[in-house]
């Protein structure tokens, strides 16, 4: 005699575990963004910017590393964090395009830098408190420094847009040029909406009113007028990415690329 | 009448080699007086030591983890587990007072509880009456929230001169 066995939602063999893209998506956001604001270092536009650029690049790094060491754990494979580090290619990248881009002049790295950390501290902020330990922890950890980091932008957006008129005119150049990529950030993935109704990750609508009242804050005191863009270019958050990233990756896999498995 | 298990006479002798390794990057602290050492379990001749990070990037980490393993080896225990631990997250709150004086002799200031960068709108603002640790003077200002390691801030010394690290709060 058998009992029937009540219906159990099962996810797709492929990806054993739902988390894992979302938390490589993290890692992979981080470790590219560390990646080109490391390279400003040494050529930073005074020695304390400079210092403040490395700085907020180890905090990423060492942010990517964790969720890496997670993505490796969730997908069982037997892949490391260096695997998914340095042996991926561009297409298999789930950064958005924002972090991408080239450094540009330190304009464009600052309007990058406060679009991301608009985003990043209320993200972190949310999975501090979500239901996944050890994404929990991450974010708990990670939110300190990402506190300095948006209080870091913000001041330089400032300067910049009320500052002198070449500052300004460089600063809205850089706006114009990277405001398209902003949407992309709080706009789910079908992956993003499938976790989020499980409630493994924080709704993006709900975190939009305090990004958008700290960045109405910054622009207000920067004197810049909010940019009317509704256009938001998406891509990179599904693997089609601009060519800057295949560049990026040539530098930081050439090593294991190079001398495969190659240890310190 | 107090008796003493001999894990617990171990666990004893363990902390006491821990307050032997110091931080590679402020070589005056040690990791107990930077409070990154949260726990110690003994276990027969098992021994796990727990610690945490200051900020996650901290390339200290790894060297510290090196440097217990080393001394603890040195002392013949040989099966160790070293368990790196995110929450709760590392605060200055667990910075020892005897930490606080060693920084403030070293050069380093050390943190003012209670003055963390928790407001993101409170831009421009900084910590309150940091303390020169040459001349003493509260007369002080931020020169960058980002020094020569994660953990430090910038500051100048508005009497002597002197520019100075700041060990900030971080809570």
């Amino acid at each position: 005699m058998s009992v029937p066995q009540p219906e159990i939602a099962v996810a797709p063999a492929a990806t054993a575990n739902p988390l894992f893209p979302f938390v490589l998506q993290l890692a992979d956001t981080s470790l590219i963004l560390a990646h080109r604001l490391s390279e400003w270092c040494g050529h930073g536009p005074v020695l304390e910017q400079d210092l403040a650029l490395a700085n907020i690049a180890l905090d990423l790094l060492g942010e990517a590393r964790s969720y890496y060491q997670y993505a490796a754990e969730l997908e069982g494979q037997g892949r490391t964090e260096d695997d998914l580090a340095y042996l991926r290619p561009a297409v298999e990248y789930r950064n958005p395009l924002l972090v991408e881009q080239p450094n540009g002049d330190f304009a464009h790295t600052i309007v990058r830098q406060f679009l991301f950390d608009n985003f990043h501290y209320q993200l972190l902020k949310g999975l501090k408190e979500g239901p996944d330990a050890r994404l929990a922890s991450i974010a708990e950890k990670s939110l300190k420094e990402a506190t300095y980091h948006l209080k870091w932008s913000s001041e330089w957006m400032i300067r910049l847009g009320d500052g002198t008129a070449e500052s300004r005119q460089r600063l809205d150049k850089a706006i114009a040029k990277l405001w398209r990529f902003a949407g992309e950030l709080t706009t789910p993935t079908t992956t993003e909406t499938q976790l989020q109704e499980l409630g493994l990750v924080p709704d993006y609508a709900a975190l939009l009113p305090a990004m958008q009242a700290h960045l109405a804050h910054v622009l207000a005191e920067a004197t810049v007028p909010e940019p009317a863009t509704p256009f938001a270019q998406l891509g990179g958050k599904s693997g089609r990415h601009s060519e800057h990233l295949g560049y990026l990756l040539t530098e930081l896999q050439y090593m294991q690329r190079t001398y495969p498995g190659l240890t310190w | 009448m107090v008796t003493t298990s001999p894990a617990a006479l171990t666990e004893a002798h363990i902390w006491q080699l821990l307050e032997e390794v110091s931080d590679p990057e402020v070589p005056v602290l040690s990791i107990l007086d930077l409070g990154i050492v949260r726990a110690v379990a003994v276990a027969g001749e098992q021994v796990s030591v727990t610690i945490t990070p200051t900020y996650s990037g901290c390339p200290a980490m790894s060297a510290i983890a090196t440097d217990i393993r080393l001394r603890l080896l040195a002392e013949g225990y040989t099966k160790l587990t070293i368990h790196n631990q995110l929450s709760p997250a590392w605060t200055t709150d667990w910075m020892s007072p005897a930490g606080r004086a060693k920084l403030e002799e070293y050069g380093i200031a050390p943190p003012i509880d209670g003055t963390a960068t928790g407001h993101v709108l409170n831009l421009f603002g900084q910590d309150t009456a940091v303390r020169c640790p040459l001349c003493k003077s509260t007369h002080t200002h931020l020169v960058s929230q980002f020094g020569s390691t994660a953990c430090k801030a910038l500051y100048q010394c508005d009497d002597c001169r002197e520019p100075f690290d700041y060990f900030k709060c971080h809570a």
